[in-house]
């Protein structure tokens, strides 16, 4: 019950808040976080390199290591240097209930911020720039979209990319059968055992899940971008001091230049839990995200009209 | 609560959120009754078998029910739908991923059939066993055959017998039917949360879906107190009130 009755304060304070993050009022996330000694980030199981699960169940990677920035922050800003870290999983369906309902307090993993989010959460500055592409069996002899037309495809509920296929498949009537399924290694086991022949995803986590496949040759990642995707935190909405917060730390690594060793780390090297280097350099457009913070959302449907 | 979202044309497809609705509700009650059918018919013949003395019809029948009664629903799903392919002959194996019309609502349908199957053997078991083994040895004194016995007396009577039990296990099954989103099957369940991600909407769209749910079961037990009115025998079972 008391874990309730700070949450309807914290909506409550968020409501009204205007204050500044220095003000000796906390309020919103922040003083939650005051309060119950406890900041709880929400991650991923399956989102290589962004936010995953290593081989003792940890939630690792290079969203995850920009959270734990945030969070020394919060430590910092509120003299608490023994403030607890939950890790809660969540996946594409869950996370912003989950983040809304204030069991979660920031996500950090490969979320996709669009306009249609932001009508219920907010973003932290993009620190990642993908878009939809699909990744299909070699020996499937698929080439562009345009040769899905009556095949079966499987997306992950919840994603950005499910609308983006979706429109593009009305808008060209390619008459695609679509099966749904509830996380990114679930979709690909379809594509793996042949039940679907392509799974549209944002590429740079197609490149991962080809990483670790048994066999990764036997697939590829085709086609022309179907969508952008700005990844980034995902936060409360109106809450501007734990944004404001979590905004300046971002922009500040981005600034110092902290950020290329964080994605050298995840993008260059080797990661675990198989020791595999996605060597997948910084792109352009992410280079102009890290020299112009911003949080900019996409529309819904990709580069379709919807 | 605002439902003006129902009527909004939905993001794909054409129709509104509310033909997602209509659509989910038709896949809940084919994907249930399909199962039912399997279960009921399985279930009957698997029920007899173990009540019958012959060893070998009784075991395999017990080997059945203590298997599919004792594995989660959720399991055998994904059995029937990423298992069994990959373990039957490879033709074979993709006919069933990609050939076969509807493979997520038949592996659904059959995976549900065959763990009700097991429940329902134990309720025809059951409704068999209560009938006093007496009626049965007037039944061979008069002269029947055992086969004989169980056509006019124990199936009359021990189906008669377990209508109530049965009943509950029909409405089951519809609950049960949910189990299918897990593998892409978009019955009631799955389009009330893919219309909740996509409206944001999701506290009113599992209201509906609920108040469907509850209509749909109350109707099943409508009907079964019909059947159970209509087949009761005067001054001993089944009062159906």
């Amino acid at each position: 019950m008391l874990r309730i009755t700070h949450l309807f304060a914290a909506i409550a304070a968020a409501g009204l808040l205007t204050a500044p993050v220095h003000a000796a009022e906390l309020t919103g996330t922040l003083k939650k976080i005051k309060d119950t000694g406890v900041v709880k980030v929400g991650h991923r199981d399956a989102s290589v390199p962004f936010s995953y699960l290593d081989d003792k169940q940890k939630p690792i990677g290079y969203g995850v290591d920009i959270c734990m920035k945030v969070v020394d922050r919060i430590k910092a800003e509120l003299k608490m240097p023994k403030l607890k870290v939950e890790f809660v999983p969540v996946t594409s369906q869950t996370r912003i209930p989950i983040l809304m309902g204030g069991n979660i307090d920031m996500e950090c993993g490969s979320t996709t911020n669009s306009v249609e989010r932001q009508k219920q959460v907010a973003f932290a500055p993009t620190y990642f720039m993908t878009g939809t592409k699909i990744i299909v069996k070699k020996s499937s002899g698929i080439k562009g979209y345009d040769d899905l037309k009556g095949k079966t495809v499987v997306f992950t509920q919840g994603t950005t990319n499910e609308r983006a296929m979706k429109a593009y498949n009305d808008e060209k009537k390619l008459g695609i059968n679509f099966i749904p399924s509830k996380d990114h290694a679930e979709s690909f086991l379809a594509v793996e055992t042949g039940r679907a022949v392509a799974f549209p995803m944002d590429d740079i986590l197609l490149y991962g899940l080809k990483a670790g496949a048994k066999n990764p040759n036997d697939y590829e990642v085709i086609g022309e971008f179907l969508s952008d995707d700005p990844y980034a935190i995902m936060l409360r909405k109106d809450d501007p001091a734990f944004k404001k917060l979590v905004d300046s730390t971002v922009a500040g690594l981005y600034k110092s230049g902290e950020i290329n060793k964080i994605y050298t780390k995840w993008f260059q090297s080797k990661i675990p839990p198989k020791g595999i280097n996605l060597n997948f350099p910084m792109s352009d457009s992410l280079k102009e995200s890290i020299k112009n913070p911003n949080d900019t959302g996409v529309g819904a449907c990709g580069k379709m009209k919807c | 609560m605002d439902f003006g979202f129902l009527s909004q044309p939905a993001f794909s497809g054409g129709g509104t959120y509310f033909d997602w609705v209509l659509s989910g509700i038709k896949w809940t009650m084919l994907v249930s009754i399909c199962a039912w059918v399997i279960a009921f018919t399985l279930g009957s013949v698997l029920g007899v078998l173990r009540t019958t003395k012959l060893w070998w019809l009784k075991g395999p029948a017990t080997a059945y029910v203590e298997l599919f009664r004792n594995v989660p629903l959720l399991v055998q799903m994904f059995i029937w739908y990423f298992v069994v392919p990959e373990i039957v002959p490879k033709t074979l194996g993709m006919w069933l991923k990609q050939g076969m019309p509807m493979p997520e609502f038949w592996s659904a349908v059959f995976a549900l059939g065959f763990y009700t199957a097991s429940r329902v053997a134990e309720q025809v078991r059951s409704g068999i066993q209560s009938i006093p083994v007496g009626q049965t040895h007037a039944a061979l004194a008069t002269g029947l055959t055992m086969p004989q016995v169980y056509r006019h007396l124990l199936l009359p009577m021990g189906y008669r017998i377990v209508i109530p039990p049965l009943t509950s296990e029909f409405l089951t099954i519809f609950k049960n039917s949910s189990v299918a989103l897990t593998i892409g099957v978009l019955e009631l369940t799955a389009q009330a949360r893919t219309i909740s991600e996509y409206t944001f909407r999701t506290f009113e769209i599992f209201t509906l879906a609920t108040v469907v749910y509850v209509l749909i079961t109350m109707a099943v037990t409508v009907l079964m107190q019909l059947v159970e009115r209509r087949l009761r025998v005067p001054g001993f079972i089944g009062t159906g009130k």
